[in-house]
């Protein structure tokens, strides 16, 4: 089991569930975070007063996927989540240990 | 808490003094009144605003006296009570209410950052409830009453706590309660604009004791000047809403406060981006609409001088706004939001003086002109000087209320408000203006240094600065926004 995580621009986070879900995989953790990478940050200005703004809001989608499905679930993220713009983000893939279903008790492949 | 009581003991103890060195010279001009009937024979009547009663007189004799007399229209003709002007002035009272609460509040409270917000819409809302009382108790009094041998500067006591006003004692047309609380909703809004000035950063029992203080000594004598009988309504000083005595006045008790204060914490270096604009553009949109009562409400009457205060006011406003947006776009490259609302309230700022007294045409430069010279104030002048007012209180109320002032003396159409300006071969008017302008700089500058170093001894008026930093909202109110 691998954990895929990847790092988008907001508003490709339909696209990308939606990519996914096709795959067959069922479930995913999103959340709101905040940062930089070569992008950087970028100006505001309000009544002439210049603030730099370094973090810049992102989504980050988790999917624990079974092992042979990672490099699909990842063309998938890449296909759905790309502009070719600088700033559409990361992909890391991290193994995962154990998974268990709290409901039901079963585990690894089963439980996800 | 027990220093604060003790320092409100001190305050009333000091009201109480100022009530009692009063009573002599209310006894010597009983004495004075015997011998001028006129004055003694003019009931309540002759207290409304000076500029406006002689607007109105202006307007009903077709070929304008030089300075005409209120008194002597009013002993003509006892003024009788008019519905609609009753109807028109409880409405406006409504909407100049709305201007503070949530109006500014709302403009302000989306304009900090987000640990700050709370305590910025509190600090509308308790002036409000402060100044209220202030003005029921004395200010209003000092502002509208003969003040006898001092007139010209400080009116009387004669409406200490709302004396003699009943249901049915008349201010001009209207009920004199309903002028009272009319002028209140001024009162109110005065002293709340300068909170903008130092925002993020002033002590909360700081800021109850400096409003109180304020709205006593600095707004009710400058309110009297103007509209109450005071030198500068004598003078022939045009101030048709009340940009000296209410945005020149605040803007510059602003600046006072913001370098008294001193810069925030991270001033210049931390981002200070408002939290959410969105409460802003609601808040100045309020303040828009509220100011039709501002400024039409200031004809006292429901008539066609309050009709054409209304369209100067939406005219101006919409072209000082699009002068900020249009300057901004060319400088900064992006026309924002919180330009284009900056803009409005500029626009709103320097027409009130103006509103009665010009038309639309003369409003449309003088929105050009508020819109590019408050941009420039808030922006660049600002930066160059370097003060910290945090929400441009001087930049927008000061700045605006000037170009507003002066250029009533420029726009000025004798067929609309009774007074020819410069384009109208009378330059002088501008003079009178400039003079109206400098002596409320003066007396507003000064008295509120005073007030602050009074504050300042008294309770301290800048939070430390760990509050500051962790923010006012969880330290002052014990509150936090999610």
């Amino acid at each position: 089991m691998k954990l895929v995580m990847a790092i988008i621009k907001p508003f490709k986070l339909d696209e990308v569930r939606q990519a996914l879900t096709e795959l067959g995989l069922q479930g995913m953790t999103v959340t709101e975070v905040k940062g930089y990478g070569r992008q950087k940050g970028h100006t505001e200005i309000y009544r002439g007063a210049e603030y730099a703004v370094n973090f810049l809001p992102k989504i980050k989608i988790e999917v624990v996927v079974p092992a042979k499905m990672v490099d699909k679930a990842v063309d998938a993220i890449v296909a759905a989540a790309k502009t070719g713009q600088i700033g559409d983000g990361k992909i890391f893939v991290v193994p995962v240990e154990q998974t268990v279903r709290i409901r039901t008790g079963e585990t690894n492949e089963s439980a996800l | 808490m027990t220093t604060l009581a003790k320092y409100l003991f001190g305050v009333v103890a000091a009201l109480a003094l100022l009530a009692l060195t009063h009573v002599d010279p209310a006894v010597a001009r009983d004495a004075a009144q015997a011998a001028n009937a006129p004055i003694v024979s003019a009931p309540i009547a002759s207290a409304p605003v000076a500029a406006v009663a002689e607007f109105q007189v202006a307007q009903a004799e077709e070929p304008p006296a030089e300075e005409p007399n209120a008194t002597e229209g009013e002993d003509e003709a006892p003024p009788k009570l008019d519905t609609g002007d009753t109807a028109w002035m409880l409405t406006s009272t409504a909407l100049v209410l709305m201007m503070t609460i949530p109006g500014l509040a709302l403009f302000y409270g989306g304009m900090v950052r987000k640990k700050n917000v709370l305590a910025t819409v509190m600090q509308s809302f308790a002036v409000t409830c402060i100044v209220t009382i202030v003005w029921m108790v004395i200010s209003y009094s000092l502002a509208f009453k003969d003040g006898g041998a001092m007139n010209a500067y400080i009116g009387g006591l004669d409406a200490f706590l709302l004396h003699g006003m009943g249901s049915d004692t008349l201010s001009g047309t209207i009920p004199e309660s309903v002028f009272m609380t009319f002028q209140m909703t001024f009162a109110i809004i005065t002293p709340a604009l300068i909170c903008g000035a130092f925002a993020d950063r002033m002590k909360f029992s700081a800021l109850v004791i400096f409003m109180v203080l304020w709205s006593i000594f600095i707004y009710a004598p400058i309110a009297h000047w103007v509209w109450g009988g005071g030198f500068l309504g004598g003078l022939g000083v045009l101030d048709f809403a009340g940009g000296t005595v209410v945005h020149i006045n605040a803007g510059i008790a602003g600046l006072v406060c913001a370098l008294f204060l001193g810069k925030r914490v991270g001033y210049g270096t931390e981002n200070m981006a408002p939290y959410n604009l969105v409460y802003a553009v609601i808040g100045a949109s309020l303040l828009w609409v509220g100011w039709f009562g501002f400024n039409a409400g200031s004809a006292v009457a429901s008539n066609g001088a309050a009709g054409m205060a209304m369209a100067v006011t939406q005219i101006a406003t919409a072209m000082a706004a699009l002068a900020w947006m249009f300057i901004e776009w060319i400088v900064h490259k992006k026309p924002s939001v919180l330009g284009i609302i900056s803009g409005a309230v500029a626009g709103l700022v320097a027409i009130t003086p103006a509103s009665g007294f010009v038309d639309p045409v003369g409003a449309l430069w003088i929105g050009a002109a508020a819109g590019l010279g408050c941009f420039f104030a808030a922006t660049t002048v600002k930066k160059a000087i370097g003060y910290d007012d945090s929400l441009d209180a001087f930049g927008v109320h000061a700045v605006g209320g000037i170009i507003g002032a002066i250029l009533t003396g420029v726009f000025a159409v004798e067929a609309i408000g009774g007074h020819p300006g410069l384009l109208e071969g009378n330059p002088g008017q501008v003079w009178t203006q400039v003079v109206g302008v400098a002596a409320t700089i003066v007396w507003s500058g000064l008295g509120t240094f005073v007030i602050l170093i009074i504050t300042n001894i008294l309770v301290g008026v800048r939070v430390s600065q760990a509050v500051e930093i962790e923010g006012l909202d969880i330290n002052l109110h014990g509150e936090v926004v999610q």
